[in-house]
């Protein structure tokens, strides 16, 4: 069983902290292979950023496929750019605040979306947007124990201690939103 | 044994300490800027010394100077940058300076692309600087393969007194992946390994001349440099024994894809699914690209094999020079590759291997 | 009575002779750095890195530990060698062409770290064992191989100052010209490297002794022609003295 995940965004949603989590929590809590591959342009800030995650149970060949089982999209562009590769039956994940729902040409996939940037802002920090997601990702998908994603994120965050009970409710946040649509 | 998610550049870097690597110098290139950074945090923390270089050629001959005095050192770049290492590189194989370099191959020629590629096969394997020197190329797949290689370089390079190249690329350097790190040596076994080299490390001799440390890129003498090409050809020869390959699902494949590095990785992963396809395809994959496993190919039971898949991320292929010395002319070589910083598609390799099939039936 | 009025230095292998040409001063600078480190007794903890040019041809005389870097590499090789073995006294033996055209940037870089070893730069203005081409520090209408018609300011630009170039950066600990072309010079020569010597073992950073010399077979003069056009034009251009010492 592999799974191939691409997460795509702007610059600065937080996607390749995102992708980091996911992969960080497959390594340090199960015996599962996981590559995680971020895509590297010249430029250090804007532009878009993306990254991909394979999580399997065998042995990994490419970190990146081309085929993508799951696809995250955080902005427009990455939807026009990545929708094409996603495989029929696979699941993609918007954040419905300014991708447009409608833009998605697509009848043989499954849509989970979540208006993410605005909860974020409701929250109170914008910056969290990508951590309400990934809890959508691991709430509709499952592929991991939320638990354990949880306490990676726990983990990577212990030098911020204030930033926890905020991104533990953008978490819970996403969680709940990504099992409302199973 | 504990797994350490960790991105590759910083994993090797990490092996390198691990390995007894005391002293670094290099100057930034993407894609492998973290290797310097890493070794700035890190040499510190047990006695080491990391200089960034005014230049790849400064690095290079800083990491000269530092083998030199007897301490496992070490420098990384990618393909421009290890273009201009290419001097010190030929001083240390002149004077057989033990050291280890790393090439995070990306997209060329010229400033090429930042991406990554396997376009400096020909020049890592071949002619890294002038000279006609040779070294041991090791050629890692995934971020636990360069952790051991960087890890075993280091012994090569003292065993031989010889540089050794670990010739990765933009993905070894950048994909993070969960890797079982070596064994910390410790200061003590770093210690004696220096001490090891006294007789013929610069670190102040008594004054005699005949026993005192003279390190030479050269001879004034002609007859005795050739004889120092005779010595270091004798070197090279005994690498046979030194030889690693891996061979997957070669026995009974009809079709044999060759590749080396992160292309052969995905190759591997193509293997796997065509083979469930019930195609018969095997992989052979060099993990001491020099030497090369000739011998592999050579062995080859060519009333089987119909054809060679030569897959590698080089336009024009560069691997396949060796391919068909071991095949010589046997059976007829393929090709699947891409270039310039992008990469090996699997789907694209099953394509092939699917086509190849077709082709035959 | 025996009585022991000079020695010559153990540093140099007592069975070599002297490959240099007539008139030439490398013989002589190799010489005074040999008792600078036998009176400092820092032999045995001397390493020496040789540029490439007839300054490499040492390496066969000495007595002691010697590398010889790459061309212009010197200062990147020493640096390594330095950072890794704090207690060795360490010094570069370069050119000009060495030091101040191929090697600029590995000088420049290691005198701006403030790198703790010591820098003999040999200036004859001119390349010597290629056979007389152009170097960064010959003068303005001196002639060489590929300057036929003498060095043209508006074509080649004017003689670099190494000294007074390193002083503008702050690191530098000791930067001082002199010259090997008369017996008080020779002394003061001697010095100076021993001055140099020390500071580096005190810990003190970056120096540099640039050494005025002949080249009597590429400026094809005798050498008592090549002397005085050392005095007269070289010494001019590039004036002896302290250019910093920050004690």
């Amino acid at each position: 069983m592999e799974t191939n995940l691409c997460v795509a965004g702007f610059g600065g949603q937080g996607v390749m902290t995102l992708g980091k989590f996911l992969a960080s929590a497959t390594c340090d809590s199960t015996d599962k292979n996981v590559t995680f591959f971020p895509s590297y342009g010249a430029e250090q800030r804007g532009g878009t950023a993306n990254c991909f995650v394979v999580i399997s149970d065998d042995m990994i060949g490419a970190p990146l496929g081309d085929v993508m089982d799951d696809l995250i999209v955080m902005n427009g562009a990455s939807l026009h750019k990545f929708l094409p590769t996603v495989k029929e039956g696979g699941r993609l994940f918007i954040n419905s605040s300014i991708v447009d729902e409608k833009e998605i040409d697509r009848k043989d996939i499954q849509v989970v979306s979540a208006p993410v940037t605005e909860l974020a802002l409701e929250m109170g920090n914008a910056k969290v947007l990508n951590v309400i997601m990934l809890g959508v990702y691991i709430g509709y998908t499952e592929v991991i124990d939320p638990e354990i994603v949880w306490n990676t994120v726990e983990h990577k965050l212990s030098k911020k201690p204030k930033l926890l009970p905020l991104n533990k409710q953008a978490f819970e946040k996403g969680l709940e939103i990504g099992r409302s649509f199973r | 044994m504990a797994r350490t998610f960790m991105k590759g550049s910083e994993a090797v870097a990490e092996a390198a300490v691990r390995a007894g690597c005391r002293f670094f110098a290099g100057y930034p290139i993407t894609p492998q800027n973290e290797v310097p950074e890493y070794f700035a945090r890190r040499l510190p923390e047990v006695d080491g010394v990391f200089v960034q270089g005014e230049s790849e050629v400064a690095s290079i001959n800083m990491v000269y100077g530092a083998a030199s005095a007897g301490v496992r050192s070490m420098t990384s770049s990618s393909s421009p940058g290890v273009s201009l290492k290419s001097e010190g590189i030929s001083y240390c194989a002149a004077a057989r300076i033990p050291m280890v370099y790393c090439n995070f191959q990306r997209g060329g020629p010229g400033v090429g692309a930042i991406q990554p590629a396997q376009q400096d096969y020909l020049q890592a394997t071949k002619a890294s600087g002038n000279g006609g020197f040779e070294m041991m190329v090791l050629a890692p797949s995934t971020v636990q393969e360069a952790v051991d290689l960087t890890y075993k370089a280091f012994d090569l390079a003292d065993r031989d007194r010889n540089p050794v190249l670990l010739l990765a690329d933009g993905v070894i350097a950048t994909v993070m992946e969960p890797v079982e790190l070596p064994e910390m040596k410790s200061d003590e076994e770093v210690q004696k390994i220096r001490d090891s080299k006294y007789s013929w490390a610069c670190v102040g001799h008594k004054l005699d001349y005949a026993n005192r440390s003279w390190i030479q890129p050269g001879q004034w003498d002609t007859v005795k440099m050739q004889k120092e090409n005779e010595i270091a050809e004798e070197l090279y020869k005994s690498w046979e024994k030194d030889v690693m390959v891996e061979e997957y699902e070669v026995d009974d494949a009809e079709i044999v894809i060759a590749s080396y590095g992160i292309s052969a990785r995905i190759a591997k992963s193509a293997v796997e699914i065509l083979r469930k396809e019930g195609i018969k395809v095997g992989l052979i994959r060099p993990i001491t690209v020099h030497p090369f496993p000739y011998k592999s190919f050579e062995n080859l039971d060519y009333s089987r094999v119909k054809t060679i898949l030569d897959v590698e991320m080089s336009i024009p292929a560069q691997m396949i020079q060796d391919v068909e010395l071991g095949v010589k002319g046997r059976c007829p070589i393929e090709t699947c590759l891409v270039s310039g910083g992008n990469i090996i598609s699997r789907e694209a390799i099953i394509d092939k291997v699917r086509a190849l099939v077709g082709k035959e039936a | 009575m025996e009585q022991l009025l000079y020695k010559r230095t153990d540093y140099i292998q007592e069975d070599k002779v002297s490959g240099f040409c007539p008139g030439c001063m490398h013989s002589t600078a190799m010489k005074v750095i040999g008792e600078s480190l036998e009176e400092l007794g820092l032999v045995d903890k001397s390493v020496s890195v040789l540029g490439i040019g007839c300054c490499g041809l040492h390496m066969d005389y000495m007595a002691a530990d010697t590398t010889t870097a790459p061309h212009g590499r010197a200062c990147a090789v020493a640096t390594g060698i330095k950072r890794v073995s704090p207690d060795s006294l360490v010094y570069t033996y370069q050119g000009d062409g060495d030091l101040a055209s191929i090697g600029l940037a590995e000088t420049m870089s290691a005198a701006n770290r403030g790198e703790n070893f010591t820098v003999i730069f040999i200036n004859n203005g001119i390349y010597g064992m290629t056979g007389g081409q152009m170097a960064p520090t010959t003068l303005v209408g001196m002639k060489a191989t590929t300057a036929p018609n003498g060095r043209n300011p508006e074509e080649h630009g004017y003689p670099m100052h190494v000294c007074e170039t390193l002083d503008k950066l702050t690191a530098p600990h000791f930067l001082v010209r002199t010259s090997l072309n008369t017996p008080g010079n020779v002394l003061k020569t001697k010095k100076y490297i021993k001055q140099a010597f020390q500071y580096q073992m005190e810990g003190k950073g970056f120096s540099m002794i640039e050494i005025m010399t002949s080249c009597p077979t590429n400026w094809g003069l005798n050498s008592i022609k090549a002397l005085d056009y050392l005095e007269d034009s070289m010494i001019k251009e590039f004036p002896l003295g302290v250019v910093r010492d920050l004690g």
